[in-house]
């Protein structure tokens, strides 16, 4: 019964991480980024939806209605300029860049917020949590987190399989001069993938601020998560970044029932056991890497 | 790699290594040797200790701009050798060793968890080998929180100090700074001057055609990245020295990383004088702003971000470019004989 709980708990937790993971998949599939600042983007829409949507009034559970179309377009718009510029230098740019980036974000949030930790208070109905056995209780929460992680994945899936920007897209990331001589402006279709990154991570960030607390930094741990989703789940593959997180949030379970400080270790040390083992994840193709 | 420099043939060929005489850079290298080594003596107190933050960072900083800036690893992890070799001190110290002697023994230390560490890191490139080098740093930062005997998450205090007056104290902790500065920038310029230096250059400059003339890429990397992670033990050391206590939340933070990312490249990538031009400037910057709280870091993240896009050299290697001079000279001119 025990494991059985754990398994179930990892895999809500791992829907949760696949929502984070799957923009972070999809702008190093598409332009070979890897935004380092995408844990930190996570943190600003929870600020965004803590300190703005007030003003709009609204209610916080539908802040995402605001705050999602509003990272899409900071998303677009990073990417035309700043994202775009150092993808002209080199790869290695991009690292120091987004690097920065996170920077800055962390301690103007610090500067701006202070240190205290926030949340996104949504209520009392989806903090109550099903109780189908004696020891397992699902959060009505997670279970609506891991839905969405589950319908953004596969609309993203469906968008990229059969429409003509996923098309596109799809194009720009398998050949990106042989799309652009057939016609595709690759740096708009870069831009629309890093809406569709930042929309999703605004998404987390939100699903994230409803489920516990968060604070500037927050946005590093996040990253690490993601990260770590994508890779043992494989580079470039979507399904395989949702099974990753799931792995790693049982990974993650299971170190925490031999002692809550391991939490996090389990994680890695399944990171690290993929690494060493499959380098290229359960799903990902050796050409990937 | 089967030519060595020495068996170009200097017939045809002149070669240079230096832009300027090199008496002026030796007196001028002396007298600032002079001048540090008796900083405690000479300078006041509060600037005796910003130096002390300033030779940490420019240890680190210089370790990571080996590995960025001449063998292509963009590491931010490095903090998980700045903190296995704090905690490598203190477990020598607990152990009855001096922890001025421990501090070559704690570079050892993190030069050999080095090792096994590149053969699972190396498996990945660019930005996930960046993201696994923390992965990395997070897992040996959690393992050292959860030994009893290194105090667990709340740290300990670095014993060993009993026998020497709190005046003692502070001078030795400077002095194991700057030895350990000096040693790190003295052994970077000898390596960068050497075979492994060239080979460094070659890769820097192009990959690929250094791959094709026979280069072992991997293999050189593999030597940066220990040399590296000796290196950042060695200012984790004297980190601790100098504090002298260390603590998981200190030692293993992130923020090393970006300090020594932004130093280096606001300085100037794949030059020695760059990340010690950009640790003049984050000190300046942090001491100027000291009352603003984290400004500092954020102009100094605009700035490094706006330097990596606009002026990709950095500071050092705009001036170099412009006034053709080189202090720690590593390269070669050539110029054929009439």
């Amino acid at each position: 019964m025990i494991w059985t709980n754990l398994v179930i708990q990892g895999i809500l937790v791992g829907g949760f991480y696949a929502l984070f993971a799957c923009g972070l998949s999809l702008m190093f599939g598409v332009m070979r980024v890897i935004n380092l600042a995408h844990g930190d983007m996570a943190v600003v829409a929870g600020y965004v939806a803590v300190m703005l949507t007030p003003h709009f009034h609204i209610p916080l559970l539908w802040s995402f209605l605001v705050v999602v179309p509003l990272f899409a377009l900071v998303g677009y718009v990073l990417q035309r300029t700043l994202i775009q510029k150092s993808i002209d230098r080199d790869p290695f740019t991009t690292l120091l860049v987004t690097f920065g980036l996170s920077v800055v974000i962390e301690n103007a949030l610090l500067q701006l917020y202070t240190a205290n930790a926030q949340t996104i208070a949504i209520g009392s109905i989806l903090y109550k949590s099903w109780h189908p056995a004696s020891i397992i209780y699902i959060s009505y929460q997670s279970l609506v987190v891991l839905v969405v992680a589950v319908a953004v994945l596969a609309s993203l899936q469906l968008f990229l399989s059969k429409t003509g920007t996923g098309r596109q897209i799809r194009a720009v990331a398998d050949d990106q001069e042989a799309a652009q001589l057939s016609g595709t402006n690759y740096r708009h279709i870069f831009g629309v993938a890093a809406a569709i990154s930042f929309a999703t991570v605004a998404l987390a960030g939100i699903a994230y601020g409803m489920t516990t607390q968060f604070a500037p930094t927050s946005g590093g741990i996040n990253l690490l998560f993601a990260f770590e989703a994508v890779v043992i789940g494989g580079i470039g593959s979507l399904w395989g970044t949702l099974v990753g997180g799931i792995a790693l949030g049982i990974a993650q379970q299971i170190g925490s029932h031999i002692n809550p400080q391991y939490t996090l270790l389990g994680g890695n040390l399944l990171f690290l056991i993929v690494l060493a083992i499959r380098p290229q994840g359960l799903f990902g193709k050796k050409s990937s890497l | 790699m089967s030519i060595s420099p020495r068996e170009i043939s200097t017939d045809l060929v002149s070669i240079r290594r230096t832009t300027h005489s090199p008496v002026i850079s030796l007196v001028l290298g002396a007298v600032m040797i002079g001048v540090l080594t008796g900083a405690p003596w000479i300078l006041p107190a509060s600037f005796v200790s910003v130096l002390m933050n300033f030779f940490i960072l420019v240890t680190m900083a210089t370790m990571w701009n080996l590995m960025a800036g001449y063998a292509g690893m963009v590491s931010i992890g490095q903090q998980a050798f700045v903190g296995l070799g704090g905690y490598a001190t203190l477990y020598f110290a607990l152990k009855g060793m001096s922890p001025y002697v421990a501090i070559p023994f704690s570079a050892l230390t993190c030069a050999l968890i080095a090792i096994p560490v590149t053969y699972l890191l190396f498996r990945l490139r660019g930005g996930y080998f960046s993201i696994a080098t923390w992965v990395v740093a997070d897992t040996a930062g959690i393992i050292i929180g959860t030994i009893a005997l290194f105090g667990g998450g709340t740290g300990r205090a670095v014993p060993g100090f009993s026998n020497f007056s709190p005046t003692q104290i502070t001078n030795f902790a400077y002095l194991s700074c700057w030895l350990v500065a000096f040693v790190v920038i003295a052994g970077t310029y000898f390596l960068l001057r050497s075979r492994l230096g060239l080979v460094l250059s070659s890769v820097r400059d192009n990959e690929i055609s250094a791959r094709s003339s026979g280069v072992k890429v991997t293999s050189a990397r593999r030597t940066v990245f220990i040399i590296a992670a000796a290196g950042c033990g060695a200012a984790g050391a004297v980190l601790a020295i100098a504090q002298p206590y260390v603590q998981v939340s200190n030692e293993f933070n992130i923020q090393w990383a970006a300090e020594m990312l932004f130093v280096s490249m606001i300085g100037g990538l794949g030059t020695i004088e760059g990340p010690i031009i950009g640790s003049i400037i984050f000190f300046a910057l942090q001491q100027s702003l000291q009352s603003h709280g984290a400004w500092y870091l954020i102009i100094f993240g605009s700035l490094a971000v706006t330097v990596a896009i606009w002026q990709p050299r950095g500071l050092w290697g705009a001036f170099r470019d412009r006034f053709h001079i080189e202090l720690l000279p590593v390269g070669y001119w050539t110029r054929a004989k009439k």
